[in-house]
């Protein structure tokens, strides 16, 4: 279980999470709540929001995609270099919540290596991989970069084999 | 006495528990909570006197007309206007804006123009860009000056006599702004523009004189000033309602009909066809009579103490940015503020969290975001039940996010 800063403060037991959390509904694969609180940001969500693998620029990039999140304003855009048919490498950019932004960042490392045509990876493999359970109000956050990555698979630039 | 001590009690959903924490509800600004006389109203009302108001020629109907009747004249010594026929319920905010720039849309010609602001919500943009188009008629809006207020100068110089309407905010929904409403209206008149006041911010919080405001049109809903959802309030001056053709038909707003053609009702029915919302209007009286009792000056000094004490106690926190005017400035009962690295949804969840109910993301007011160079922000906004304590925990709690995420 990782330290988080500012963790100690407010008695973060066990005890207290199961008064106020019965169910456990945010804690699932998560840590003892911070400062007494149930959060529904799971240590995956935490640690990818801080530290993404695959935020950046994509030099020489053959599929972009960018979309909005009308709800909150979240903007993603997903870079892919895809080469013989396969993705060969994925980053993306955002302004996004700390929920998007982790399910962008795993959706990114899901895909490398995967079939263009077919790349197989779904909503369920995102909540699987971020272990929280996301309320309705929030699941749009981890669908977003989805939505982006069926887009830019059906414009890529520079790939005139890709193109349907 | 404190106004929130005098009020708390009378709010049923404050005693919930949300997330283990006591609810500290800090988004009247999108709906307020209710005080149990405007729900007992309504229950009363669906209990006892509920039948078509107008024209059922029995007991409850009579009632029922009675009291929808009552808060008209309730709405309208509320407001100050100068007569009954002037004040026309509505659906709310949105649908009295449409109403009117569908009424006021369809006189539009090419080279009209509409003026709005960079601060309005959406509801008082989109009705406007779709009254204008098609028509050949320029939607154009009036900046901001500092990321705080409007450029009084370039409204001045965008006002021509080519401008038909100006519509633009009481108080702004995100930064808290006042408007110099009596100022602009008299710049929007002397060049005979019609003035459209958005006033959904502002009802709640301000004491309102239709007779020293000077605008032709000032619009509000029920549900932000404790009042229930489904009504609003639309006051128009009675010299240019009457001069105004529908635009929307049905029962209610005629006096007779034939296949081809109708003769419309007299004012304030005129604009209020189908069945109206009753029940709402009994609740409506209600939360006007609450509001009544306790004094709007008393109102508006209480909230303005809140959102002067979130704003020094938020700015105040390393790495929080506070928008909209100063503490030293007078601001409705909004606050939006962002957190450094933050997104405003984690910032609004971590603090749901703790119990604390606050607004986040981009307020339905995307030109203002853009100004402001922001995805969104988060908003706290405060009613007459919210004290000083409230505001307290929300400081406490945003002061203790960085470690929190």
């Amino acid at each position: 279980m990782t330290a988080v800063p500012g963790a100690g403060a407010a008695g973060s037991s066990g005890g207290f999470a199961a008064a106020t959390d019965p169910g456990g509904r945010y804690r699932k694969g998560g840590e003892a709540p911070l400062r007494g609180i149930p959060l529904p940001y799971s240590d995956i969500i935490r640690q990818r929001w801080r530290q993404p693998r695959f935020r950046g620029e994509l030099p020489g990039a053959t599929a972009v995609a960018e979309d909005v999140n009308p709800l909150c304003g979240d903007r993603v855009r997903l870079m892919l270099r895809i080469e013989n048919g396969t993705i060969a490498a994925a980053r993306f950019l955002g302004d996004s919540c700390a929920i998007c932004t982790a399910s962008a960042d795993v959706l990114a490392e899901l895909i490398e290596g995967r079939a263009r045509a077919a790349p197989g990876v779904g909503k369920s493999d995102l909540l699987e991989r971020l272990q929280s359970d996301i309320r309705p109000t929030r699941m749009r956050c981890v669908t977003l970069p989805l939505t982006v990555l069926a887009t830019a698979l059906d414009k890529p630039i520079g790939d005139p084999d890709a193109a349907r | 006495m404190r106004l929130d001590e005098l009020t708390r009690p009378d709010f049923p959903i404050l005693g919930r528990i949300v997330n283990g924490r006591p609810l500290i509800y800090l988004d009247s600004a999108a709906s307020s909570q209710k005080p149990r006389t405007v729900i007992e109203a309504m229950s009363r009302y669906y209990e006892r006197t509920h039948a078509n108001v107008h024209r059922s020629i029995h007991t409850l109907g009579e009632e029922a007309t009675e009291l929808y009747e009552a808060a008209r004249d309730r709405v309208q010594r509320f407001i100050g206007a100068a007569h009954r026929e002037e004040v026309i319920f509505t659906r709310g905010t949105t649908d009295g804006i449409s109403l009117l720039a569908e009424t006021i849309g369809r006189t539009l010609r090419a080279g009209d123009e509409v003026l709005i602001t960079e601060l309005e919500h959406h509801s008082n943009i989109i009705p406007w860009q779709l009254a204008v188009r098609d028509r050949g008629a320029v939607l154009t809006a009036v900046p901001l000056r500092d990321g705080e207020a409007l450029d009084l100068e370039a409204f001045a110089r965008l006002v021509t006599p080519r401008t038909r309407v100006v519509a633009f905010a009481h108080v702004s929904n995100v930064l808290g702004t006042v408007n110099p409403v009596g100022e602009m209206c008299a710049r929007a008149r002397s060049a005979g523009a019609l003035t459209v006041v958005d006033g959904a911010q502002a009802a709640p919080h301000l004491p309102l004189d239709m007779s020293t405001l000077g605008c032709d049109f000032y619009v509000f809903s029920a549900h932000k000033m404790l009042g229930p959802t489904g009504i609003g309030v639309l006051y128009g001056r009675r010299e240019v309602l009457e001069r105004l053709e529908p635009g929307r038909g049905g029962s209610e707003m005629i006096k007779e009909v034939w296949i081809d053609r109708a003769q419309w009702n007299d004012l304030p029915w005129r604009f209020e066809p189908g069945t109206p919302p009753i029940a709402e209007a009994v609740g409506l009286t209600a939360a006007i009579e609450y509001l009544e009792k306790l004094g709007m000056e008393r109102v508006a000094e209480h909230e303005g103490a809140l959102s002067r004490q979130a704003v020094e106690a938020l700015a105040a926190i390393p790495g929080v940015t506070v928008y909209g005017p100063p503490s030293s400035r007078e601001r409705g009962a909004v606050v939006s503020f962002a957190v450094t690295e933050f997104h405003p949804h984690d910032v609004a969840a971590l603090l749901d969290a703790e119990g604390i109910a606050v607004r986040a993301g981009h307020h339905c007011a995307m030109p203002l975001m853009r100004r402001l160079a922001v995805v969104g922000t988060t908003r706290a906004s405060f009613s007459v039940f919210n004290s000083p304590d409230d505001v307290a925990a929300l400081t406490t709690a945003v002061a203790g996010l960085p470690g929190a995420l």
